[in-house]
């Protein structure tokens, strides 16, 4: 069974008597441990998928299951519970809470699962030791450069021990240096097996993932798995320049 | 999420914006420290006047007095009014049962009355001048601290003695304030509208609490001052507070035998028995029954009088509604104000968190983003709201004791303002609600922010 499951999922929005289908019809499964990106140019309707996906919006119609739950008709609590316990975000902007610092920002998730001072220290400083930011885990955000917020913001996304992450452009306001180390991290957590899926327009970045989900005008335009296609990663490479 | 970290959330918020946090809380510091001191004054002022309704004889005490004018059905009886004598004493004593202490006076009062008391070159005029029993002193709450009251004896014999208060001493021989020590007038002869009288006792010094706090300060003052004495006039303040007290102080009692005889002109010895009275006063045995009470005295003085209406009943029961209706009418006035500066308080409360929610659109939305529900937002504002009017509020009191001071510095001494537990707490559940009220609409609306749309906020 898959970890994620899409069926006919569509979402309209209605803008001044205009109707807007962001997502018209998708169908998609995701596994287990797969790393994969969507891609798409921008308004193509990959951020509303995302965030379907994500458990930030409902579909307008359409089924969607994760992890074995029906969640189309779930409560905004019940998506809140999903959100916090089962998915991990990480964002283009990383998103920290200037006030609060490195640890008490990776500490928030737990806050809100109710887990108890000790317990969320504990297990902050190991997410921390994840990303190699143990030792600024007193630093305010603004203290840390672009690459190391991105890192806090992945530690977070991780300290619930989600079954999917999502990365929203999680490189778009990096240098590209940086942006690789994260890529590079990504691949990392692929390997000991967690679930990425990365959104992104930039299709360098989608390449580095072994499965693409191409997103155009709210219709999937291409689902392709370099895996079960048979192709080895250099030959889809050569294919795609 | 629980409470406490809640809490630690909204104090580290007030903290980050402390100067703001502050002017906020100004509004609510200003309502509770105006509510906690106008409680704390009306509170005073209920303390002084109930303390003077006790000193008159409180409520247990009721007054008949002589009626002059007869009702308008009876006019065409007017010949025929006596008035309160002293049959009606007989008669009290043995068919009205619910009453007691029955004492007869004639009374001369006030200070513009031609009562002129001498000593050697000095007079006074005392305020309430009476012929009574020695059962006086019960009804009227008077106590004898120096010599004896006179007895049915003195009474009996028309002896000339009299009993003083403080104030007739303080005029005839000099104030304990202003000499530094204490007259005891015992055995001394005084006149009495030029008739020699012996003075055999003297009342204790009545004041109110407060005055009485204030003059041991002022005594002490005076004896580390030492030195010549300072010429002080006695009238320029309010001596031991209220008017009752006062009244007390500027009191003198002879017997009644010797008012008939000696001050009322065209009596004798056969006709005292039957000569009008001033008033009679007595006192009710419980005071649950005081309406019985009154009814049965009528009663009998209907008999006594042939149904002449030529009395009159007081109680202080007016005087006690009198003063739980200005204290209600202070409590409520003052309580206004002090609820629009609540409100006032509140309104800014509100506000800041309006403007507070409005910078953080995308906190809230992180926030929910990693698994915060629509009621955490709710209770992370709302709590906020709240911390902020407590804080207010708790500062609140500390600045109402300086403001009580400051205001019990200044008002007349039986009205010293008196802070409450009550009023406190009461004060502090108002700001505490104040904060609810306050933050409900901005923690409504924050949380019913949408993640994608907080998210996406700049």
């Amino acid at each position: 069974m898959a970890l994620v499951e899409l069926r006919d999922i569509y979402k309209i929005y209605h803008l001044g008597g205009e109707e807007i289908r962001a997502l018209d019809g998708v169908s998609l499964d995701i596994a287990e441990g797969e790393f994969c990106s969507i891609i798409g140019p921008s308004g193509s309707g990959k951020s509303t998928l995302m965030h379907i996906l994500g458990c930030l919006d409902s579909p307008t119609s359409g089924t969607l299951k994760l992890d074995g739950l029906e969640i189309q008709n779930a409560t905004s609590r019940q998506l809140a519970g999903i959100r916090n316990q089962k998915i991990g975000f990480v964002f283009q902007f990383f998103n920290l809470l200037p006030k609060l610092n490195v640890l008490q920002n990776v500490e928030l998730p737990m806050v809100y699962s109710g887990l108890n001072a000790r317990q969320r220290r504990e297990h902050a400083m190991e997410a921390l030791r994840q990303v190699e930011l143990e030792t600024r885990s007193k630093h305010r955000p603004s203290q840390l450069s672009g690459g190391q917020q991105q890192r806090v913001a992945i530690a977070r996304a991780l300290v619930n021990n989600p079954r999917i992450i999502f990365a929203d452009e999680p490189t778009g306001n990096l240098d590209s240096h940086t942006g690789e180390l994260i890529l590079d991290m990504f691949r990392r957590f692929h390997r000991e097996g967690r679930t990425i899926i990365l959104v992104t327009h930039d299709p360098e970045i989608a390449a580095v993932t072994p499965r693409k989900i191409e997103i155009r005008d709210g219709k999937i335009a291409q689902n392709l798995d370099r895996t079960l296609a048979g192709l080895d990663r250099e030959i889809a490479l050569a294919s795609h320049t | 999420m629980n409470l406490l970290n809640v809490i630690a959330t909204g104090l580290r918020e007030i903290w980050a914006h402390k100067f703001r946090s502050l002017l906020t809380m100004l509004g609510i510091i200003l309502g509770v420290s105006s509510l906690v001191a106008m409680s704390a004054m009306v509170k005073g002022m209920e303390l002084g006047l109930k303390e003077a309704l006790a000193a008159m004889g409180g409520l247990e005490k009721i007054r008949v007095e002589s009626q002059i004018e007869l009702p308008m059905h009876q006019r065409h009886l007017q010949d025929r009014v006596k008035g309160v004598t002293m049959p009606d004493v007989a008669a009290l004593k043995n068919s009205a049962p619910l009453v007691h202490t029955i004492t007869p006076s004639v009374e001369i009062w006030g200070r513009g009355s031609r009562t002129v008391l001498g000593y050697k070159d000095k007079t006074a005029r005392p305020f309430s001048f009476s012929g009574t029993w020695p059962s006086a002193l019960d009804i009227n709450e008077h106590v004898i601290e120096h010599g004896r009251m006179f007895n049915e004896v003195d009474d009996e014999m028309a002896r000339a003695v009299c009993v003083i208060g403080t104030g007739i001493r303080d005029q005839l021989f000099g104030d304990p304030d202003i000499t530094g020590e204490e007259i005891i007038p015992i055995g001394e002869t005084i006149t009495i509208n030029r008739q020699p009288f012996t003075i055999i006792g003297m009342f204790q010094h009545y004041e109110s609490e407060e005055a009485r706090k204030e003059r041991l300060a002022r005594m002490e003052a005076l004896k580390q001052r030492g030195g010549p004495q300072r010429d002080d006039n006695p009238w320029s303040r309010a001596k031991g507070g209220h008017f009752a007290f006062r009244l007390k102080n500027n009191t003198v009692y002879i017997p009644l035998n010797t008012m008939l005889l000696n001050f009322q002109s065209g009596t004798n010895a056969v006709s005292a028995a039957n000569a009008r009275l001033s008033s009679l006063q007595m006192k009710v045995s419980d005071i649950d029954y005081l309406e019985k009470a009154l009814q049965q005295v009528r009663n009998v003085m209907m008999m006594t009088h042939q149904g002449l209406e030529d009395f009159a009943f007081r109680t202080d029961e007016d005087w006690a509604t009198e003063i739980n209706r200005t204290i209600s009418d202070a409590r409520m006035s003052g309580g206004i104000i002090a609820a629009i500066s609540l409100i006032v308080g509140g309104i800014g409360i509100a506000n800041i968190m309006l403007a507070s929610i409005s910078e953080r659109v995308r906190e809230i939305g992180i926030r929910k983003s990693i698994g915060a529900t629509t009621g955490d937002i709710f209770v992370q504002i709302l709590v906020e709201s709240m911390v902020l009017a407590m804080l207010g509020g708790l500062l609140g009191l500390g600045t109402s004791y300086g403001l009580t001071q400051l205001i019990g510095h200044y008002a007349p001494s039986d009205n010293a303002p008196v802070i409450t537990f009550a009023a406190m707490f009461f004060a502090f559940a108002a700001s505490v609600a104040v904060g609810v009220v306050a933050g409900m609409w901005p923690a409504m609306k924050a949380s019913k922010l949408h993640p994608i749309q907080a998210l996406k906020y700049d």
